[in-house]
């Protein structure tokens, strides 16, 4: 029996669904992983972005965050953290998914503060606006499409990423995939399909889902401006990278 | 509360020992060569991949969507979701691993080599088509060279991200570094194993994104001295 026939077979089966650990337990567990990894990286990432892009300055630390998570794995993260103070559990797995989780956002954050109209923010300051105003009240606003898009990205990355969990036994779809091999590829090679069936589908439709989101939060006029301005922050931040 | 004991109230289970570097140097050198020979493998098949494709993109404007689009839905793949369509078919050997580092290295290759080409002046292409080049001489001789700051952007992009993946393939047993560090965990939590697999696999994607950065020099030397004159 070819792997495709084994993988629907092993989803034909209601059991592997409503079963402890089955795939709905294991789609609630992802979900909730991914959602407090994204939280607590919106929480660090967002007022530093948005600071930072305020007052003008740190487009080099910018670079140099996404720079260097970028060149660690994850699953040294994964290990390294439940074997400090935090301690096993979900807490380590949800801290190094949102280690990830901060780059985008807090370079999309930035961006969208940096690009705001150098005019409408001396129109700000001139109608008596304070700092903390103009922040609020102008500059906020207007970065809200690049916010959205930072969590796009972000989000869908943490759930992508989740997976690796199971190789911390930290739960997740990826568990399945994890238990598959456990089987050996030549009973398991069904199970190993369609956990990754799964996690690949949860991926895409959080990216789907997304997308529809970010849509809808970014004012029609915004949007032609926006797509142009973004394409030139990601050749500004690749020359950046490459120091050219 | 029994594995956050063994975890961190076990005396001796430093962070880095030069002992265990020592004394298990044959493993980690043969878990180091693993991985940087399955990254240079796969930037390679990558390259000699993408470079293509985004000519291809390049030539006919309306597949250009197409081929981004399909790379870019690759690049959504979970890694570990990958790795499982690929291991039922070619088992759990490097192959599967190599496979499935080519495919995420692909499209950071052609996005850039496809934004490489694409930043060519017209100018500099209408003066070689009345010079008399034809559609190849003028992609090899002209356009390819001019594009060589962005394939190379893509290669380092890529490179630095396949040493990151790479410890993604403990996942079928050939995860080079990632054996150490995944290894380590198994291992009654051995700091020092976790630690050294980590350091190395930093190390690595740093050596060669600066080795990458010195050749993109070399290759490039007009580049530099426009950034000189400027």
């Amino acid at each position: 029996m070819n792997p495709i026939d084994q993988a629907v077979r092993w989803l034909n089966d209601p059991l592997n669904w409503t079963n402890p650990g089955g795939i709905l337990d294991r789609l609630v567990e992802h979900l909730g992983i991914s959602a407090a990894a994204v939280a607590l990286g919106c929480l660090v990432a967002w007022p530093l972005g948005l600071w930072l892009g305020h007052i003008g300055r740190g487009g080099g630390l910018v670079v140099l965050v996404s720079n260097v998570t970028l060149a660690i794995p994850t699953i040294a993260l994964l290990t390294i953290l439940p074997l400090t103070p935090i301690g096993f559990g979900k807490p380590p797995v949800i801290l190094a998914l949102a280690v990830f989780a901060v780059p985008p956002l807090l370079a999309n954050a930035y961006t969208g503060i940096r690009q705001v109209d150098p005019e409408v923010r001396e129109a700000a300051r001139g109608m008596g606006l304070s700092g903390g105003q103009l922040l609020r009240r102008v500059e906020l606003p207007l970065a809200v499409p690049y916010l959205a898009a930072g969590f796009r990205t972000a989000a869908v990355q943490v759930v992508a990423t989740a997976a690796l969990a199971s190789f911390v036994n930290g739960g997740g779809l990826g568990q399945i995939v994890a238990a598959g091999f456990g089987l050996g590829i030549s009973v398991g090679g069904g199970q190993i399909l369609a956990g990754g069936l799964l996690v690949a589908l949860l991926a895409l439709l959080v990216e789907l889902v997304l997308a529809l989101v970010e849509r809808l939060v970014t004012p029609r006029p915004l949007r032609r401006a926006v797509r142009r301005t973004r394409r030139r922050a990601d050749q500004r931040a690749t020359a950046a990278i490459t120091g050219s | 509360m029994s594995f956050r004991m063994i975890a961190q109230e076990r005396p001796g289970n430093p962070w880095f020992s030069w002992d265990y570097v020592q004394g298990n140097s044959d493993t980690i050198l043969a878990a180091l060569r693993e991985h940087a020979a399955l990254t240079a493998q796969a930037v390679l098949i990558a390259t000699v991949v993408a470079i293509p494709l985004a000519v291809l993109a390049y030539w006919v404007r309306p597949l250009t969507g197409p081929i981004l689009a399909l790379s870019g839905a690759l690049y959504t793949i979970p890694s570990l979701a990958l790795f499982a369509f690929i291991a039922p078919y070619l088992g759990t050997g490097t192959s599967t691993v190599l496979v499935g580092l080519v495919v995420y290295a692909l499209l950071l290759i052609i996005r850039n080599t496809l934004a490489g080409l694409n930043q060519v002046p017209p100018e500099v292409r209408d003066a070689a088509r009345g010079m008399g080049y034809g559609r190849l001489a003028q992609l090899l001789r002209i356009e390819l060279p001019l594009a060589l700051p962005g394939i190379l952007t893509g290669v380092r992009l890529a490179t630095v991200s396949t040493v990151a993946l790479t410890t993604v393939g403990v996942l079928v047993g050939h995860g080079g570094l990632g054996q150490l560090i995944l290894g380590g965990f198994r291992n009654n939590f051995f700091r020092a194993e976790i630690m050294t697999g980590t350091l190395l696999c930093v190390l690595l994607a740093l050596v060669l994104d600066l080795l990458l950065a010195g050749a993109e020099r070399l290759l490039t030397p007009w580049s530099r001295r426009r950034a000189e004159a400027g």
